[in-house]
């Protein structure tokens, strides 16, 4: 019995000429649920906070909490950028739990789409606090004999951010799906308990590990 | 022996070895750091964030023999 090969994906439909695969379908619903969820609740703010924008609060200030202790900044400039990241990454890790749902994060395409947002924020909020010049001069540190190996790691990083979050999710989902199918319905319970911690902790490793490179390239301090 | 064989027993073989290493750095990491919280419990909070980083770091290199292992199985280029 062969399971289905976590390299491909399947096609849903096709808009127009252009297949659209399933992760890209499940994407899209979370996105429109994200957004929807957040216009509704951040339509009528009031000085006085009802239990709704009480919950937010303390979602957005601990999401900024966590950047400033990592950073040692002000979180205001990255704060969009890394709590929509953490957001959506919660969200579509965890939404492999819900029936007939495959987590997008668990097909290559998702996780190399949010590696190279990474990759390029790290480049603009660099070029952003330092300037252009300053910022190229930095991968020259503390050697110009580096200068290979810290645009070497730019890239390596970015795909190993890209593979770890596309192998964690898989394997998960992959294990749950041989265990579905040799020993039935019930006994996969605790491994999907597993997952939902490997989904938080994957999604808190990726936001985590995209501020240190952010704070890398925006501190003067030189690279990490 | 053929290819199909050959990649089975190459994908168990990236599996288990591949794994071993990741696992010995990982218990070593955890394990210092729970000397560091046991001696100063005030730092576990950069201490554990800063091993949840270093075991992810770690933990990749499994993940890349596990990525090896289904390349071998899914999209082997050598079985046609």
């Amino acid at each position: 019995m062969m399971q289905p090969s976590p390299l491909t994906s399947t096609v849903a439909f096709h808009l127009g000429p252009i297949p659209i695969t399933r992760p890209v379908a499940t994407t899209w619903v979370i996105i429109a649920v994200l957004a929807g969820a957040s216009w509704l609740l951040t339509r009528r703010l009031e000085a006085k906070p009802d239990r709704w924008h009480a919950v937010l609060e303390i979602i957005v200030s601990a999401i900024g909490d966590q950047i400033e202790d990592v950073m040692r900044k002000a979180a205001r400039p990255f704060l969009p950028v890394l709590g929509t990241l953490f957001i959506y990454l919660v969200a579509a890790n965890l939404s492999g739990m819900l029936p007939a749902v495959q987590a997008p994060t668990s097909r290559i395409e998702t996780p190399a789409a949010l590696a190279l947002v990474v990759f390029f924020s790290v480049h603009f909020f660099g070029i952003r606090a330092r300037g252009l010049r300053g910022y190229l001069a930095s991968f020259a540190q503390p050697k110009l004999i580096m200068l290979p190996l810290n645009v070497l790691s730019e890239v390596t990083r970015t795909f190993s951010m890209m593979v770890r979050l596309f192998g964690n999710v898989m394997s998960g989902e992959f294990v749950i799906g041989l265990i579905v199918a040799l020993a039935g319905l019930f006994v996969p319970v605790p491994l999907m308990v597993l997952e939902i911690l490997v989904g938080l902790v994957q999604a808190y490793i990726f936001t985590v590990l995209a501020t240190v490179f952010i704070g890398a390239a925006v501190s003067s301090v030189g690279k990490a | 022996m053929d290819v199909k064989l050959i990649s089975i027993i190459g994908a168990v073989v990236a599996v288990s070895i591949g794994s071993l290493g990741p696992a010995f750095a990982e218990g070593r990491s955890v394990a210092a750091a729970m000397d560091a919280i046991a001696r100063q419990p005030e730092a576990a909070g950069t201490i554990s964030r800063t091993l949840f980083v270093g075991l992810a770091m770690i933990e990749t290199v499994a993940i890349y023999c596990l990525v090896i292992a289904l390349l071998l199985l899914y999209a082997n280029p050598y079985t046609g």
